[in-house]
Order: C-alpha cells, then structure tokens, then sequence
C-alpha cells in the first residue's frame, strides 16, 4: 500500500511518464464522451454482468476505453474470454 | 473549390506556445527554398502577429489581411515575398485589430485568390484557442496539421482540436509532436511519441518529431527559420517533415544524438547503447 504522504504528493515506483499517460487517458475520455471515471466504472461492472451470462471474462484484462476515430468517437470495449460457459 | 492541385493546410494546436508559427514558418521555408513549391503563408492569429518575425519579413509590412477583407489593399500587394526567395509570401496579419475583424467566407475567397495566384502550398498559421479564429483558420482548409508539446494539457488540448478539426470535416489529421526532449524520454521522465500517438489514438497520423532545440530561439532571433541552416536536428526534421507533406516516405531522425562522449565511444567499439 502507498502511503498517503506518496498517494498526495504523486510520488511511486511508477515512471512519471506512466503517470502521465494514465492520467491522461482518463481525463481524455470524460473530454470525449463526458464519461465520468465512476460512470465508466459502472460500465465495466454491468458489460461484466451481461456477458458472465455467456462466457467467462477475464475480469483483469477487460478494457473500455472512450477512442476517436474518423467520423466521431466510439466506445470500445476489449473483452478477453476465458472460456464459453457449456448452456 | 478552385480548380487547383494546391494545398491548403491549416497549422493548429489548441494550447498556446506549442510551435504552430515556427512550425508553419519552417515547413514553409522547406517547402518552398528545398523541394521548389509556390508557397503563400497566411497568418490568421489576428491582433498578435508573430509570423513576420518567425521569417524575418516584420520590415516589410505595408498591407494586411484585414486590409484586403476591407478593400484597402488589393490580395498581391499584401503579400510579401521573401527577397531570398521568390517562390515564397506571407500574408501578414493585423496587429490592432482582433479576430472578428476576418469571417470564414472571407479567408476562404482569400484561399481561393491565392489558389488562381498558383499557389501550390497554402499554410495557414491558427491562433491558439478554440474560438472565432480557430473557425477563421480552418474555414478555408482541407488538411490539418496538429502541433503538440508531449505533456499533458498539450496533449489534452490536441485531442480536443482534432475533435474540433472532425466536426469541420478535416479528418484524419497529422501531428507533429515538438519540443522532445531524447534524454527526458529515455529516462521515463517525459510522454514517448508513441505513448502521445496512442493516447490520440490511430486517426492522426505522425508527420515528424522536433527536438527541444536552441537553434529555433537563435534562428527566430535572427528571423531565420532553423530550416534554412544545415547541420541541426531540427532545421532537418523540419526539412523532412517537408519532403513527408508531399509523399515521400523519409525514415524519422534518431534524435538521441547528444548523448555523452563516452556513450559515443562505447558504441564506437560496438557497446550498446
Ligand atoms: N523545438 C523547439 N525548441 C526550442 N524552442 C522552441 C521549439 N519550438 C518552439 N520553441 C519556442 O517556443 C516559443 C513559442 O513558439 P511559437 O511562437 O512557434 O508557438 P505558437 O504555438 O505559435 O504560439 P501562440 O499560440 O502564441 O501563437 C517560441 O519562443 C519558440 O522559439
Ligand atoms: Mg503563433
């Protein structure tokens, strides 16, 4: 665990440039799409829902990420399947 | 649209003081002194007028853009040519008048004016922001050059322009990243240009990748793009940034060239490096 004087002050063993482009990520896609981090967290946790139904998910590597393409802006999500769940 | 092969290329950023006029003040020079192009350079960051010096042409000044808006000067009077070089003109901006003084359809007859000139490179250098004179810079253009810092409100502020350049319909645009700092970089310190490519994500496209350089200060000093001098990194990206606008496939430098003496000498007798 970080200690909150770390926490507060930014500083870990992670590079700043990592830092950077984390935060960056998030703060581009409530830009993008007006997604609030809590809002995209929750959307993670119900695609989780929906497809735990089907298929086994690998819940670490699961991504949503807000990205612009030509023409506009799209919500993509990256679902790593472990296995089909046997109906 | 005329019926021209011209290009009409607008220099944009968002964030202020990322490069965009030494930006458009090189890729003109190179353009034009290097690969032989017409080129005509617009300077729309109305009311704070800085091209002129980024080419050393500020003497020169008679006319400007918002004295042809207003008919007190005809499009080929304002236009300065450089005395070196004939094959390249700046249209000045205004400097007491403010962004409201030019509309859209305005700079996009100037566009076309230029285009009937021959004219085969049109460079339009925006002001910063995302208002009035963004909408005046980009109105006339059919590509988009996004100009960022790798830091973040740079970035951000990129992202949000080329947002902006979508709903204008200039997809895809290209992106230089200006101002990297190699050894920064190497040591995680600073954003990759990878790492700002994919933060923006797959529709720009890379056009080059300048070095934090104290040629640009001297050279703007001397109101002498860094282009025009050999023997600096980045007169010669900007020289390849260039060649890449007009479709040859040129490798991207290898900026990581200051590096110390003894890094030199080991990768001399083959250390890694
Ligand atoms: N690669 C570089 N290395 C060192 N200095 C640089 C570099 N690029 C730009 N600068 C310096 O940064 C300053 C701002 O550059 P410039 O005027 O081109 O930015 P700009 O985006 O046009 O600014 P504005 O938004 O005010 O129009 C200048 O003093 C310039 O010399
Ligand atoms: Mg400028």
């Amino acid at each position: 665990m970080r200690s909150l004087f770390d926490r507060l002050f930014g500083r870990s063993d992670k590079s700043t440039k990592d830092v950077a482009k984390n935060r960056l990520r998030f703060v581009l896609m409530h830009d993008r799409a007006d997604i609030s981090a809590p809002m995209m967290d929750q959307i993670r946790q119900e695609i989780l829902a929906v497809l735990s139904k089907y298929v086994d998910i690998d819940e670490q590597a699961l991504d949503v990420s807000v990205e612009r393409v030509d023409g506009g802006v799209v919500l993509a999500a990256s679902i790593p399947i472990l296995r089909v769940n046997a109906k | 649209m005329a019926d021209s092969n011209s290009r009409v290329i607008v220099i944009t950023s968002g964030k202020g003081g990322v490069g965009k006029t030494t930006t458009t003040a090189n890729i003109g020079v190179a353009l034009s002194h290097h690969l032989g192009e017409k080129v005509a350079l617009i300077d729309a960051d109305i009311g704070l007028r800085n091209l002129d010096l980024a080419l050393g042409l500020e003497n020169r000044i008679v006319y400007d853009i918002v004295d042809v808006v207003e008919g007190r000067a005809k499009l080929r009077q304002a236009l300065i040519k450089s005395k070196s070089n004939q094959n390249l003109a700046l249209l000045p901006a205004a400097q007491t008048r403010d962004k409201s003084a030019v509309s859209p359809s305005q700079m996009i007859q100037i566009i076309q004016e230029l285009q009937e000139e021959g004219y085969t490179y049109i460079l339009i250098d925006c002001p910063a922001g995302i208002e009035q004179g963004f909408r005046n810079a980009t109105a006339g253009a059919t590509e988009a050059i996004v100009v960022t810092n790798p830091e973040m409100s740079s970035v951000r502020d990129a992202d949000r322009i080329i947002g902006l350049l979508e709903a204008q319909e200039l997809h895809s645009p290209y992106l230089i990243v200006n101002r990297l700092r190699p050894k920064m970089v190497k040591q995680q310190e600073m954003l990759a240009v990878e790492d700002v490519q994919d933060v923006l994500g797959s529709n720009v496209r890379l056009l080059g990748v300048i070095p934090e350089d104290e040629v640009i200060i001297t050279s703007t000093n001397r109101g002498e793009p860094a282009a025009l001098l050999e023997g600096n990194l980045a007169g010669q990206a900007y020289r390849n940034i260039a060649r890449r606008l007009k479709g040859e496939t040129v490798p991207f430098l290898n900026l990581d060239e200051k590096t110390g003496f003894f890094d030199r000498i080991k990768s001399i007798f083959g250390g890694k490096r």
